[in-house]
Order: structure tokens, then sequence, then C-alpha cells
């Protein structure tokens, strides 16, 4: 009998792991899909790192929940239902008691559980807090230390740890209680049954062996509703993990594919205009765009400039489809793009962002992103187009070497000449392009210039300018402004272009 | 992480056990805690075995019919010790998680201290924000060390030797099955446990970690993904990754899964055993019958207590690779150490770079070769240069943030080396590239150095930084939550409120590294004048490090930092490099 309740332990716990790792797939597969397909503009808000870890952990985190949880509660209806069916005929009274005591349990874990759930999450959230508290401070360690903090921040983690403590243990006084209540439950049950079966054995009215086998049962039948309570605690810690993966899978999407798309247009040869666009993002009231209108006619070259903040960067996701405005239209040639698969107008654009991601592969691989089929002499033409080829000629295995996570790191520089690179690969129409600023010294910002002007040649361009440098060196300067646009002539261009020079000779 | 492993590897076992020591001696005196739970825990395991081997002899008796009175003693003994068995598991519960948050506290301010003489410049080639963010969750780890992983076999241990002894004063053969038993499940349960979950951590580590990197890529890099039309390739390759890893993880469950049906089957095979051991004598007449069932129970009861035994091994694994991490960063030496009998700086005189050399490492290549440099109160100096040309190494040495391996530094003729770092850096105030924005409000952020300061001094700081507007605008003004979890704050302003405080602080020196470097054109040049122009106004000697080049024009002085020395520069104001 205790090999078969060996087998059987081990066949829910087999059993839970496998289907916890089978939700755990399907969850982070909804979370992938999220975010390369419904809200492909990225995340808004800093904290992009731990969602990846989320994702890896926190979804790990369900297993709790799934492999223990949620089997002890079937476990918590099962067992006391077989128990019972096998009590009922070898002493009806006993089982008389145990059909009163059960339910009690569950009624009390209800009651109690609500309290408990509570305190859980109430623990949590603090603990999250306190070790957020550490990391920041830990991150903030060398500013701590040249204001002389240092000693004084070792104090306050004692002083909010043992605040954590207070806190914490008055609640769980009140948590364990349910525990408490629970065994009490238990033990008065299993009391009640042995005080029957003894005086049926006294009277005669059953056997030894039945006697004993009911008191076995007895503790067995409540033990699974204890345990549930238990795990209740632990994989409360599981779901409120993944509540921020559930958190980011709510937002809405932010690009709709259309049912029947029409074929693209071509901004190669067609006008592409943002028509009385507004755009807010949700949660936050104010709009980001309130109202564009902006016209890129084919082969001219259009700078952005603005405050940072200004929404210049949400102005160029509308372009490249990361996102739909909320009003008005983005078009090319009179074709309104929402109309247009996402895919099919993403093909003709290229990018380059602020601050591009190096992929983990090769330097080849990673100029071939966009345009997956380039030969060799195509990747070394674009690399050469970007003013890359030196960069790569300074690498150990040139090509071939590897960046990104596991690899060697490029400077910024470095990594958005690549990027640059990968734009000319790609050979699209329209290009948009976010300029580096913070941390390019000068001889390194004018051979990246070089480069944004080439690649806007013969193309239609709009680029995002933080230096005059580059403003100047487009057909059309535009500004934005708290989310609305203002064009730039003669007078107000000429300033920039002054301003340009004026840098340009000193 | 692998860095950091790495160090330890070779010595294996030895590091990790005394990493775990010296982890449990940095908690402080815990002594009496740590016994009263182990006290209470025990108690509830005694309390439960004693229920179940009482209703066994109660049941064994009473099948007898004796005359009901008989029977009283056991009744009421069974009920005290299920009452009893409740309230020290509750005792018992409040107790050791006191103790987990007590652990807690003394190991966060401990590593924390630690680790202050090692930042900046201490943990050279290794990735910042991944240790530092590694340490914390190593420190949170290590609550579990009395919790988990050092309770439960402490229990186990008092649990098997009274277990045994009770076994032993009914029927003495009974005695070393139990023993023998008990000690086989101490001994596997664990170690099956623990070899289950390494070998399944072992084998699933490249598969998770080849879905971490795909799934930071796709968090990180989406919108270029979907620009570039490859986000099916990714979603791919996450799915297979992903399919990978749960495969793994269905294969490693079967075997968690044996470890956990382990210690069931040895509990019934145990009362086997033990039965086994008794029943002769019944049969012989030498041991009363009513106890063959107490003693069954007894030992199918007693296995509660080294049932957690599995759990425990695991989170003893994990406290101690977490010990061991730790120990790996604090053992590092620091970059700068007082000396025994520091020396006071002079309340005046000027701040003297002198031949000053600086190198990363001990054959490497200078960084700073020779660099000469005199700050003098009142009197505004600009420091510009290519990147990778030591700029903000000169400012850390000026802090003391570093030594100079050659030449010296100097404020009022007294070597920074002969003064403490604490009185260093009182004089000679630093706002450094990253100066880090704290999740709290903005009038602490500025006023980290003066939390005395009025509100006014706050808002006026702020307002040459730049950002008087800004901070009127906000709807609960300086008392706005910034950093991590607050407002968001571009980086141009973060520059400027760290800025701010610096301008706040009350140092005779103040160095501003890359101030602007956020900024666009226009702000950079007018914070730039500002900055310059503080010198003027308060005395104070203001350095500041630049690659922009937009208003230089104010400062007294602009020097150019290349290939480690001062390559040239102007005095005076006005004229164009």
């Amino acid at each position: 009998m205790s090999l078969g309740r060996g087998l059987v332990a081990f066949g829910f716990e087999a059993a839970g792991r496998v289907g916890a790792a089978r939700v755990m797939g399907e969850l982070r597969g909804r979370l992938v899909r999220h975010l390369l397909v419904a809200r492909p503009g990225g995340l808004a808000g800093e904290r992009r790192g731990e969602l990846a870890a989320a994702a890896v952990q926190g979804v790990d985190a369900l297993e709790s929940y799934f492999a223990r949880y949620l089997p002890q509660a079937v476990l918590a209806v099962l067992v006391p239902a077989a128990i019972l069916a096998w009590v009922v005929p070898i002493d009806w009274p006993a089982a008389a008691i145990l059909l009163v005591t059960v339910p009690l349990i569950p009624i009390f874990m209800v009651l109690i559980g609500r309290l408990a759930e509570r305190s859980t999450r109430a623990r949590w959230e603090s603990l999250a807090r306190l070790s957020a508290h550490l990391l920041d401070v830990v991150e903030g360690l060398a500013t701590l230390r040249a204001f002389g903090r240092a000693e004084r921040q070792a104090e306050t983690i004692a002083d909010a740890s043992d605040a954590y403590r207070r806190e914490t243990m008055a609640t769980l006084r009140v948590a364990f209680l349910s525990s408490l209540v629970l065994e009490l439950l238990a033990m008065l049950g299993v009391a009640l049954v042995a005080a029957t079966i003894g005086v049926q054995l006294i009277d005669g009215a059953i056997g030894l062996e039945a006697g004993l086998t009911v008191l076995i049962l007895a503790p067995e039948l409540y033990l699974p509703l204890r345990n549930l309570g238990a795990q209740f605690h632990a994989s409360a810690d599981g779901l409120a993990a993944a509540e921020r993966i559930f958190a980011v899978l709510d937002e809405p999407a932010t690009v709709r594919a259309p049912a029947r798309p029409v074929p693209a247009p071509d901004p190669a040869d067609a006008v592409v205009r943002l028509e009385d666009v507004s755009f807010a993002h949700p949660g936050r009231g104010e709009a980001v765009l309130d109202g564009v209108a902006l016209a890129l006619r084919p082969g001219e070259t259009v700078a952005l400039v603005g405050p940072s903040g200004a929404g210049k960067t949400t102005l160029a996701a509308l372009l490249l489809r990361l996102a739909d405005p909320e009003r008005g239209r983005v078009s090319c040639g009179g074709v309104d793009l929402a109309a247009v698969d996402p895919a099919a107008w993403r093909r003709r654009v290229a990018w380059v962002p602020q601050r591009p991601t190096l992929f983990a592969g090769t330097v080849a691989e990673n100029v071939r992103l966009a345009a997956p089929g380039a030969s060799d002499a195509a990747v070394e033409a674009a690399l050469r187009a970007a003013e890359a080829w030196d960069v790569v000629a300074e690498l150990p295995d040139g090509l071939a070497t590897r960046v990104g996570d596991g690899g060697r790191r490029l400077s910024a520089g470095q990594a958005q000449r690549v990027a640059l690179a990968r734009a000319f690969a790609r050979d699209a129409p329209l290009v948009v392009l976010d300029e580096p600023t913070a941390n390019l010294d000068p001889g390194t910002a004018e051979v990246v210039e070089t480069a944004i002007a080439r690649l806007a040649r013969g193309r239609t361009a709009l680029w995002i300018a933080h230096r005059p440098a580059l403003a100047a060196r487009a057909d059309r300067v535009v500004t934005l402004e708290h989310g609305r646009l203002r064009e730039i002539h003669g007078g107000a261009h000429g300033r920039v272009r002054a301003d340009a020079r004026e840098e340009a000779e000193r | 992480m692998s860095a950091l492993t790495g160090d330890n590897a070779p010595d294996g076992g030895e590091g990790r056990a005394g990493a775990l020591r010296r982890a449990v001696a940095a908690t402080g005196d815990r002594r009496p805690r740590v016994a009263l739970s182990v006290l209470l825990g025990t108690g509830a395991i005694v309390a439960a075995v004693a229920l179940l081997a009482l209703s066994g002899w109660l049941i064994s008796r009473a099948a007898e019919r004796p005359p009901i009175l008989t029977l009283g003693v056991a009744i009421v003994g069974v009920r005290f010790f299920g009452i009893a068995r409740a309230l020290l598991r509750y005792l018992e519960r409040l107790v050791s998680h006191d103790l987990a948050f007590r652990t807690l506290a003394d190991l966060r301010v401990r590593w924390f201290r630690a680790l202050v003489p090692l930042v900046p410049g201490g943990l050279p080639g290794l990735r910042r924000g991944e240790v530092l963010s590694r340490f914390v969750a190593d420190v949170d780890r290590l609550q579990d060390l009395y919790l988990r992983a050092l309770g439960p076999p402490l229990v186990a241990l008092a649990t098997i030797v009274l277990a045994t002894a009770a076994a032993a004063i009914i029927h003495l053969p009974a005695a070393l099955p139990l023993l023998v038993m008990l000690l086989a499940a101490a001994v596997l349960v664990p170690l099956a446990t623990r070899s289950a979950a390494r070998a399944a951590g072992r084998r699933q580590a490249p598969a998770r970690a080849a879905l971490t990197i795909d799934l930071v890529e796709i968090v990180a890099g989406a919108p270029e993904l979907a620009v570039a039309g490859r986000e099916g390739d990714w979603i791919a390759r996450a799915d297979g990754h992903g399919a990978d890893l749960a495969r793994l993880q269905v294969r490693d469950a079967l075997a968690g899964a044996v470890a956990a049906g382990l210690g069931t089957f040895l509990a019934g095979a145990t009362a086997a055993a033990v039965a086994w051991a008794t029943i002769p004598a019944v049969h012989a007449g030498t041991l009363d019958g009513t106890l063959l069932a107490t003693l069954v129970l007894l030992a199918m009861a007693s296995f509660e207590g080294v049932q957690p035994l599995g759990a425990a091994a695991q989170s003893l694994d994990a406290c101690a690779d977490a010990a061991e991490r730790l120990e790996a960063i604090a053992d590092r030496p620091a970059p700068v150490v007082d000396r025994v009998d520091p020396v006071p700086l002079p309340p005046g005189g000027a701040l003297r770079v002198e031949g000053l050399r600086v190198r990363f490492t001990p054959a490497g290549p200078w960084v700073l070769d020779g660099v000469d440099l005199r700050l003098e109160p009142g009197r505004s100096v600009a420091l510009v240069g290519p990147s990778g040309a030591g700029k903000t190494t000169l400012a850390e040495a000026l802090v003391r943030f570093r030594d100079p391996d050659g030449g010296r530094i100097a404020l009022g003729g007294v070597d920074l080396r002969d003064a403490a770092q604490e009185e260093v850096r009182a004089a000679v105030r630093l706002d450094g590239q990253d100066s880090h924005l704290f999740a709290t409000t903005l009038r602490a952020n500025v006023g980290l150095a003066r939390p005395e300061a009025e509100p006014e001094a706050i808002s006026a700081a702020l307002g040459r930084a730049g950002l008087g507007a800004w901070a009127a605008g906000l709807p609960d003004g300086l008392e706005t939550e910034v950093g991590e979890l607050g407002a968001r704050v571009s980086g141009g302003q973060r520059q400027r409120i760290a800025a701010a405080r610096l301008l706040l602080a009350d140092g005779r020196f103040l160095i501003f590294d890359e101030p602007a470097a956020h900024l666009d054109a226009a702000g950079a040049g007018a914070l730039l004048r500002e900055l310059a122009g503080t010198a003027r106004r308060t005395g104070q000697g203001v350095l500041v490090i630049s690659h922009v080049r937009h208003g230089l024009d104010a400062f007294d002085e602009v020097l150019v930092l290349e290939g480690g020395r001062i390559a040239g520069g102007r005095p005076g104001a006005g004229r164009p490099i």
C-alpha cells in the first residue's frame, strides 16, 4: 500500500509539472506574439529588462500554481469523497462525523483564505518594494559615496528592513491563524472519529482491523484540504509575478492588420502624408500628437526637430506602422495605410533607430536583418556605404565576429553604423532615421552624418535631427512642439543653417 | 554572472561551505531564536507523533473492551497532543518567519557595507547592471538560510533521536529498523531531490539561456524586428527554444517526481519493517499487543520530521551558491583605502594635479600619463577631449574614487592620499557621468547632500540647472516622485537634476562630468554658461568635463585632454580653441 501511495505521489507531481510546462509555453508564446505583432512599437517605460526576466522566470513561477496548487485543489475534492466511500460500509457513524466536519474546512478556508490572500499579496508586494529599494541604492552607490551618504543609507536599509519585518509579522500573525484553525478543525474531526470508534470497539460493534483502518484514513481525509491552504501561500508568489505578464497581454493592440488588405503603395513615386493625425498613449491623458499634417514628397529629405518629449518618435512610429493613429490617417499615394497589410507596407521602409539593437549573431547576420537574402558583396557594400567597413576591419573575426548577447560589445557609434548598413542593405524607397546624439565625439559624429546623407540620396527620407548640422543637410526642416507641427520657412530655416555653420567653424 | 561563479569554481565544496559559514556568521547572534524555532518545530512533530501513536494504542486497547474509565487518560492525551501540535506549529511559523526577516535585515546591511568601498572602480570587468541586480537577488535569497535550509535538518535530527528513543523504550528491537530507515530517508530523500534538481538545472541551463536571449531581444528589439519583417523568424525561434525547454522540463519533472514519491514510499516501508520486528515479540507474549499499533503509527508519523529535507537540501544549495557569489564580490580589494591616521585638509587653497598617472592594470597602458592641472576657488575650467581620453578617470581621481599610480593630487598642499576619503568628497564634489536618480521625491534627490535644505534653496538650484519652469509645473512640485517608479524624466532632465544636486551641495570644488551630454545645442550652451558663472558667484572652483563644445566661451580656462595628457588649451575667455 505504501508503494501505491508513493506511486500516486509520483503521478501527481509528474502530471502537474507536465501540465505546468505546457501552460508556460502557451503563455510565453502569447507574450511573444503580443510584443511582435500586436504592439510592435515597443513598451512604454523603462522596465523592459524586467519583463524579459518575468517571461522566463515569472512564467516559471506559475509552476507552483499549476504543478502544486491546482492538483492539490483536485485532490481536496477527490480524496475526501473516496475516503468517505471507503469508510461508510465499514463504520457509518464515523462516516457521518466526517461528512459533517469536512464541509466546515472549506467554509472556514474561504473565510480565512480571503484574509490570507490579501496578506500574502501585501507581503509579496512589500518584499518586492524592499528589493527595489536595495537595488536602487546599490545602483546609485557611486552617487551616494560622492555625496558622503553611503553610511547613512546603510542605516536607512536597516530601518526599512526592520519596519518591513514588524509590518509583515503583524499580518502574518493573522494569516497563519488560518492554518491554526484548519489544524484544530482536522484535529477535532479525528478526535471525534476516534472517540466514536472507541465506543464502538468497546461495544464490540466493529473489529480492531476496521477500527484501525478508519482511524488511519480519518487524518488522510483532512490532509489534502490542509495542504491546499499551505500551497495557496506558495502559489500566490508565482501568481503575483505572472500578473506582470498578464498586464502586458491586457494592453490593447496598437496595429491591426485589415481583413482584406489592398496592395501596398510605393513611396518611390507617391507622396506619403500624415493627415490631421492625433495620437495619445493609453492611460496618459495628454495627446502626444495633436492634429499633425505632413507631406513627404518622393525623393525629398525632411528633418524633424523639436524638444525631447515632443512626439518625434511617435510620429516616426506611425510612418513605420508600429502604431496606427487614433484620429486622422497616414496615407501614401492617397491610399490609407490602415487598409494595407502592415508587413507589406514595412517592406517599403527602412528604419535606423536612435539606439539600435544588435541581435545575437555575426555582424553579417545583423546587416542582413532587414535583407535576409543579401549576398556577401551586398553586405560589404552596405557596410562601406555606412562608413562601417573600418569598424568591421578592426574586429577580430571581421564579418563573422559575433555581437549582441554573449558576443563582442560594440560602442554606441559602432552599433549606429551597423544599423545604418542595415538600412543600406534593405534598399527601401522610404527611410526613417533617428539621429544618434549622446556620446559620439565630434569626429565620429561627422562620419556618421556623411553616411546618413548618403542614405537619403535618391530616397524619401524623414530624419529626426538633434544637431543643427544634420538638419542643415535636409531639404526642409519642420518643428514638432507640444504635439503640433510647425514648418520652418526661409528665415527660421536660415537660422538653423547659420547655427550649423557657426558650429562647423568652431 | 558566470564571471563571478568562475572565480571560486575550482575549490568547489570547501568554498561553498566556507561561504555559507561566513554568511551565518554575518547574521549576528541569532542562536536563541534559532534554538526556539527548532524547539517549537520539534515540539510540533513530537506532538503529531504522540497523537497518532497514542490513538493507535487507544484503539487497540479499546478493542480489548476494558472499562471505559481506564481509557480516560489516553483520551485526554490525544486531545492535548492534537491541540499542542496546532499551537506549536503556529508559534513555530511565527518565530521562524520573524527570524528570517531579522536575518534579511542583517544581510542587507552587511553586504551593502561590503559593496560600498568597491563602487566605483572596484568591480572591473564585470557588467555592472547585471552584477548589481544579481547581488540584490542573492542577498534576498539568503533570507531562506534559517527558515528553509538550516532549520529543517535540526528538526529532523531531533525527531530521529526522540522517535528512536521512544521506540526503544517501548520495544528495543523495533528501534533499530526505525533508526535505520529514518537515517536512510534523511540521506536518500535530500540526495535524490538534490541530484534530480541539479541534473535538471544543468540540462536546462543552455535551453533557458537561449530562450532568455530570444525574449530579451524581442522585448528590446520588437520595433526593429517588425520593421525588418522578421517577427515571424523570432516567434519561431522563441517557440522552438521554449519547446526545447519544455521537453527537458517534462523529462526532469519525472526525476523530481520520483524523489517526491520516495519519502512516502519509505514511510510505508518503515511501518512494515517495524511491524515485522515487533510481531514476534507480540506472538511470544513478551510485548503487549496493544503496543504494536502504537509502534507502527509512531514509525509512520515520525517521517513528518524528515520529509522536508528534500526541499531543505535545494534551499541549502541555492543559499550556498548565493553566498559564494556574494563572497566573490566582497573579497575584491577596495581600490582606495584610508590611512590609519588621516591628515585634516586645510581650510583653503587650490586643488593641484601634478604629473598624474593612472592605469587600470599593473602592466596596462597609461590612461592618464602626466596630467598637470590647477583648480582655484572662484575660477572655472572646462576640460574637453575625445571619448576614451581619460576625462572620467581624472574626475574619479579628483574625488579619490581612485588613487594615482604616479604623480599626486593635493588640496592646499595636502596629498589627497593622506586625507580621509569622506573629507575629500566633502570638499571636492562630483556629479558623475552616470549620476543616479533615486526612486524618491525630487526634493530628496536634489537635497541629497543637504537633506535639511529649504524648499526655496532646492527650487533655486533647479532653476539654475534650467528646470525651474518644469519643476514649478509639476502637480506635486518638489514632492513629485521621480526615478524608477516615479514620473518619467528624460535623459536631459535627469542630467539637470544631477547638476542641481551639485549646485546645492556646499563643496569647495564642483566637478561636473558630461553634464550636457543629453541636451540639445542651445540647452547645453546655457547650462555650461550657468555652471561657469557659479564659480564667480559663489567662489567655488568649477571643473566641467564635456565633449560638447557649446558655452565654453564662458570659462576662465579651456583645456584639452588627449592621449592621457593636457594637449593644449587657452587661458582667458572668448577666443576659439
